[in-house]
């Protein structure tokens, strides 16, 4: 499981390995909102935790349809499906990567590009904590939605079909946590729900995943 | 210790292609499969390799002891010869690629990105994974498609030692290999045309 994960992530950080695509795309949305939204910063501010979610959302969804896809087109997977390592330990280990590669990094931006929003002061703490707790879930959902469409040229428009309604829990509860944490009222029940949501899709996605992909693969 | 399938049917996209297909692989043994293209051995070799299920039949002692290899050499272009075969000799649980990198004469383009082999030399590396499984049965598809005569006298070198150590190949291949192998015509099993199998959607999965 180590080497899966070591290889991932040096994959991604070497040339062509899309690291900083999400970040870079989480940048450019967060960076244009002020300027088509207009000066006025008391509504910068209210609207400053969603638009920070929904591009930290966007961003993630973006880099997932090369989660499984390089990996189906030169002979990996099916070398993988062959090896001592069960595809639901392979998709956690993906999905993980895939968190290191692209969720992290947008938890550790979100700060800096709340400035630009005029993220009221209260919000940051909460902001993160919410990021860090629904991100996992985003890159575990993602890597489903791609086992599912692994085989199909051109799959991303599918793919994100089938996994944007699946990204709208984590999306209201996450937004509505770092929404409340901004205006200064008890974010914890938002962030229960969220955490919950993680822990639910951590625990059972990657059976799914694993098993759409073995159909895929046939 | 012996790879036993019987009376094996197999589909490809929803279409029988193979019924009662039945052989015996022992430890020591190679078997070649030859048939005309389209004839279903790529699928015979992936159902035995369990990366889909037969329609009918057994395949036995197949379980966590099959190294496979298709024309697809499971490459990164980005990582060394050395990264690639040692990442897939972690997945395996070893450690030791030097004999890998030996019998199939990577030492010099160790630490090149596959990416700049060429095709002969991404085959010798996809082959060499074949040796850090320490997997006892192969199952090879068409292992020797773009290899130069030196390097098919390597492959079959490396197989022959493999078969010495108590291992078995099973092998498609149009090439002769100098194996003293006993040869599987899979045309023999062709199944009747325009039957079909499995769900009606089958053919769109």
């Amino acid at each position: 499981m180590r080497a899966l994960l070591i290889r991932d992530l040096s994959l991604a950080f070497r040339a062509g390995g899309g690291f900083g695509l999400g970040l870079a795309f989480f940048l450019i949305v967060t960076v244009l909102v002020p300027f088509s939204v207009g000066p006025q910063s008391a509504l910068l501010a209210s609207i400053a935790p969603g638009v920070l979610w929904l591009g930290a959302l966007l961003a993630c969804l973006l880099s997932l349809d090369r989660l499984l896809a390089l990996d189906f087109e030169d002979g990996t997977l099916d070398l993988l499906a062959t090896a001592p390592l069960p595809l639901e330990a392979a998709m956690t280990v993906k999905a993980l990567a895939h968190w290191i590669t692209t969720g992290l990094p947008l938890v550790l931006a979100a700060p800096v590009l709340g400035v630009l929003l005029n993220l009221p002061e209260q919000g940051y703490f909460w902001l993160v904590v919410s990021l860090a707790l629904g991100t996992p879930a985003l890159s575990v959902i993602g890597a489903f939605g791609a086992a599912l469409t692994v085989g199909i040229k051109r799959g991303g428009l599918l793919m994100s079909l089938i996994v944007l309604p699946l990204y709208v829990p984590t999306l209201i509860f996450g937004a509505e946590a770092a929404r409340r944490g901004a205006q200064d009222m008890d974010p914890s029940t938002p962030l229960l729900m969220l955490a919950g949501i993680t822990a639910g899709v951590v625990a059972l996605m990657p059976f799914a995943s694993a098993a759409v992909l073995r159909v895929n693969l046939r | 210790m012996t790879l036993t399938v019987r009376d094996l049917s197999i589909a490809r996209g929803g279409v029988p292609v193979l019924t009662g297909v039945s052989f015996d692989l022992a430890a020591g043994t190679a078997l070649i499969v030859r048939g005309p293209n389209g004839s279903g051995k790529t699928t015979l070799l992936r159902t035995i390799a369990g990366l889909q299920p037969p329609l009918s039949g057994q395949i036995g002692g197949a379980e966590d002891r099959i190294a496979y290899a298709a024309h697809s050499d499971g490459l990164k272009a980005m990582l060394t010869v050395t990264e690639n075969l040692m990442f897939w000799a972690r997945v395996f649980g070893q450690t030791q690629i030097d004999a890998a990198l030996r019998a199939f004469a990577l030492h010099p383009l160790a630490n090149r990105f596959a990416g700049t082999l060429s095709a002969g030399q991404k085959r010798r590396l996809g082959l060499a994974r074949l040796l850090v499984t320490q997997r006892p049965i192969w199952v090879l598809d068409e292992p020797t498609v773009s290899l130069d005569a030196q390097a098919v006298a390597w492959f079959a070198e490396a197989v022959q030692a493999h078969l010495g150590q108590g291992g078995a190949a099973l092998i498609a291949t149009h090439i002769d290999l100098g194996l003293d192998a006993p040869v599987l015509d899979v045309s023999a099993f062709r199944a009747a045309p325009g039957a079909r199998a499995g769900a009606s959607d089958e053919a769109f999965l």
